[in-house]
């Protein structure tokens, strides 16, 4: 506060009138949130002009964030869930399939198939968890298709296991929750929509050319989707989640894009 | 819109760079970091998939007012491969007049035609590459997924080709920044309707 020695003839006494600003308060605070706004959009454009780092900065952050969140739902609506991907001949078939992982080939912690069990949990009926023999004995399909990385490299498949949807209505799963969620014995996880967990090509994969996956691959139990990137498809899962609370997933947490159909 | 594009353009280009980057199609070929935006591929991609928005609402603003008021007819057409031969030889002469800057001259409307179905067919791959398989009838069109990277990469190659030389030519000709900027000098009515 300035304060003048001696007051000013043109202050009217008792201060100035506040009442127009009272009455308007709502308004004015909704103009700095626009003002908000606008900054937001014009940090963007900023950083055109300057090069400086300012795509960095947490309100620009938070805007990408919310458009890859209305991403979500745009990819959401372009699901077509009885639309098959292209599948290919058996002699297009890459062997083995190309490794990918949050760490290095080396350093790849093999699951023993003996103890492993798999866990059921959320809104299930039968939480029973399953041995690797249980799932084995269960009904196989295969799919021949593409799988493609984020990075943008690709290559030809050949997938076998059981079929998701037909695993979860044997376990009594509720088809209507928003989304699937996997634990992985990496410690990586992920979680993917249920229209995507229903799709005929969406299965719990535990052979790959015909033959058992090997360790590197996610033995015994991954997921391959073909309507998916690849990180979307959790390899040594150990528990299986239906439920309705959003989960994000390893690389999702990161910065990647969540739903990531292809 | 020319600006919005510019920007939208500048934010795709250079957050492309850097998720090519994370998967190089050439070996020789990397993108130096200063001149990406995103850090990684995770920011990359999302800038890349905001800017998209930007791009496809104000090309399709563009393409439908163009189409609609028959803008594109008035300034861009016809285009006699005669006429582009003459003003490139023109050119080369420095005898290449510049002043009704209204006026498209042939060489002009072909490499803006030109740029037009470049961006058009850009985004179609970019779909292609974005969704191979819920657009697998439109993917089909460009091969392989790898062929829908290398359409999409040759795409960004011609518009930063056409970038330069729209700059460059800009700048050699300074009066039209200013039109570029304000939207150009008024012309009288019966010049703007007058079909061609």
């Amino acid at each position: 506060m300035i304060k003048t020695p001696s007051p000013s003839i043109f202050r009217p006494e008792g201060g100035i009138d506040q009442s127009a600003l009272k009455e308007h308060k709502a308004l004015v605070e909704d103009i700095n949130r626009r003002g908000l706004l606008r900054g937001a959009v014009s940090l963007g454009a900023l950083t055109m002009l300057t090069g400086c780092n300012v795509t960095h900065t947490d309100a620009v952050q938070s805007v990408l964030k919310r458009i890859s969140q209305f991403n979500d739902k745009v990819q959401e609506l372009m699901f077509r869930p009885n639309h098959l991907a292209p599948t290919f001949p058996e002699s297009m078939v890459v062997k083995p399939p190309r490794f990918n992982a949050y760490y290095d080939i080396e350093d790849i912690a093999p699951v023993d198939a003996a103890s492993w069990k798999l866990e059921l949990a959320g809104k299930i009926e039968n939480r029973k968890p399953w041995t690797a023999q249980e799932i084995y004995a269960l009904p196989e399909e295969e799919w021949i298709v593409r799988h493609i990385c984020v990075e943008g490299w690709d290559y030809i498949g050949q997938w076998s296991g059981v079929n998701l949807k037909q695993f979860l209505q044997r376990v009594g799963a509720d088809l209507t929750a928003k989304y699937v969620s996997f634990k992985c014995a990496d410690d990586y996880y992920g979680s993917i929509d249920m229209a995507s967990a229903l799709h005929p090509q969406t299965i719990l994969a535990t052979k790959y050319a015909r033959e058992p996956i090997t360790d590197p691959f996610g033995f015994p139990l991954r997921l391959r989707t073909a309507t998916k990137l690849g990180f979307k498809n959790p390899k040594w899962i150990t528990a299986i989640e239906v439920t309705n609370e959003y989960r994000g997933g390893y690389w999702e947490d990161r910065g990647f894009n969540w739903f990531s159909g292809i | 819109m020319h600006w919005i594009n510019a920007l939208a353009m500048i934010l795709m280009i250079a957050s492309g760079w850097e998720i090519y980057n994370d998967e190089v199609i050439f070996g020789w070929l990397h993108f130096p970091h200063w001149m990406t935006i995103g850090g990684g591929a995770e920011g990359a991609l999302q800038w890349h998939f905001a800017a998209m928005w930007l791009l496809m609402i104000n090309g399709l603003c563009y393409l439908i007012y163009g189409l609609a008021t028959g803008r594109f007819r008035r300034k861009l057409l016809p285009v006699w491969p005669s006429e582009v031969l003459a003003t490139v030889r023109d050119a080369l002469r420095f005898k290449l007049g510049h002043d009704d800057i209204t006026h498209y001259n042939a060489a002009q409307k072909l490499l803006y035609i030109g740029i037009i179905v470049v961006i058009v067919v850009q985004v179609l791959s970019g779909f292609a590459v974005w969704k191979p398989v819920q657009l697998s009838e439109l993917a089909t069109l460009f091969g392989s997924f790898q062929g829908s990277r290398l359409v999409h990469f040759i795409g960004m190659a011609l518009i930063c080709g056409f970038l330069i030389v729209h700059v460059a030519l800009a700048l050699l000709v300074p009066k039209t920044i200013g039109a570029m900027i304000t939207g150009g000098p008024v012309v009288d009515g019966a010049h703007q309707g007058g079909g061609r």
